[in-house]
């Protein structure tokens, strides 16, 4: 991970002004970030992660619609109805037995967010910010997801252009189920990659 | 019903049956702020409505639409206008600020937090 990949694009302006708020007030003790989120998370459920569950359960049933996705995410989202209403480029990276993807924004809080929603605190966090990136293994484990020491683990940082969607790999025992069960079995951490998709078995968060 | 709860209801936002609805994060994090500060006895919805309302009205006497974006580019300028007229914050202050978090972005590095440069 040594090349030079620098977030080049500039946040929105009025990105900077919500950010510069936010940034005094919690510093000056007048807003307690935990109490902000908490708040923030209320409304998670009104754009995604509902989005992001359908694409991916789609991805799992349609192989033809799996290839559009892959090769250009953000017009395959775009089918459903989707969009990045920022116009940044959505990309979709899948786990196999032999790679697990994990997405983070080491620069602050960038966010498939047209598809997962708003995010969770902890993706905002400083630790996970820069630990993901240099102890990813040890990142996943205390989200419970153990890895085989044979499987490939790769970061993907995202930045105001592009944006990632991780694929979980479909469950063991779903393969009778319907697109929208399918769904239910995708949560959030699935498709930021801390977690993999839920068993058959499981109910859905 | 709370006292948010109705104050919500009389300034109309955007919302569906479940709630308030945003389109992107930054809506709904100057919307949390704006909960926050109110929770914390920092202004009333009254002081805020009055603030507000008199950015909606700049908005539409610009021909500005009333879109959830628009909507929340008046709230976020009547959130920073309530924040200096309570002394809360200094428009130096946010200004200053802001500049540090713009030249962060253009300067960070891959691998690395961001991190505000307080000497800039």
């Amino acid at each position: 991970m040594g090349h030079n990949h620098k977030h080049s694009a500039p946040l929105s302006d009025t990105v900077l002004r919500v950010k510069s708020l936010e940034s005094l007030l919690v510093e000056k003790g007048l807003v307690d970030t935990a109490g902000l989120d908490a708040l923030v998370e209320r409304y998670e459920h009104q754009v995604g992660p509902r989005n992001g569950a359908a694409v991916v359960a789609k991805s799992w049933v349609d192989p033809g619609f799996k290839e559009r996705l892959m090769k250009d995410a953000s017009a395959a989202i775009a089918e459903l109805g989707y969009s990045g209403a920022q116009g940044e480029e959505l990309v979709a990276v899948e786990n196999t037995d032999a790679v697990h993807n994990v997405v983070v924004c080491t620069l602050c809080s960038c966010y498939p967010w047209p598809v997962l929603g708003l995010p969770p605190v902890w993706y905002k966090s400083a630790p996970y910010r820069s630990r993901v990136v240099r102890e990813p293994r040890a990142v996943l484990k205390e989200f419970g997801t153990e890895l085989s020491a044979d499987t490939e683990v790769r970061v993907w940082d995202s930045t105001a252009e592009t944006r990632y969607l991780v694929i979980p790999q479909r469950p063991v025992g779903s393969e009778n189920m319907s697109e929208e069960a399918l769904a239910a079995l995708v949560s959030r951490d699935s498709m930021i990659g801390v977690t993999v998709a839920l068993n058959p078995t499981e109910e859905a968060a | 019903m709370s006292d948010f709860d109705k104050a919500l209801i009389e300034m109309a936002i955007p919302r569906n049956d479940e709630g308030p609805v945003f389109d992107e994060p930054w809506q709904a994090q100057a919307f949390a702020l704006t909960v926050k500060l109110n929770e914390s006895g920092h202004f009333t919805w009254g002081e805020w409505a009055d603030i507000f309302g008199a950015e909606i009205a700049r908005a539409s006497k610009d021909g500005r639409g009333c879109g959830n974006e628009n909507y929340y580019l008046c709230w976020l300028a009547a959130l920073e206008t309530i924040v200096t007229a309570k002394n809360i914050l200094s428009a130096a202050q946010i200004a200053d600020r802001k500049e540090g978090w713009r030249h962060a972005n253009e300067h960070t590095e891959y691998g690395k937090s961001i991190e505000l440069d307080h000497a800039h």
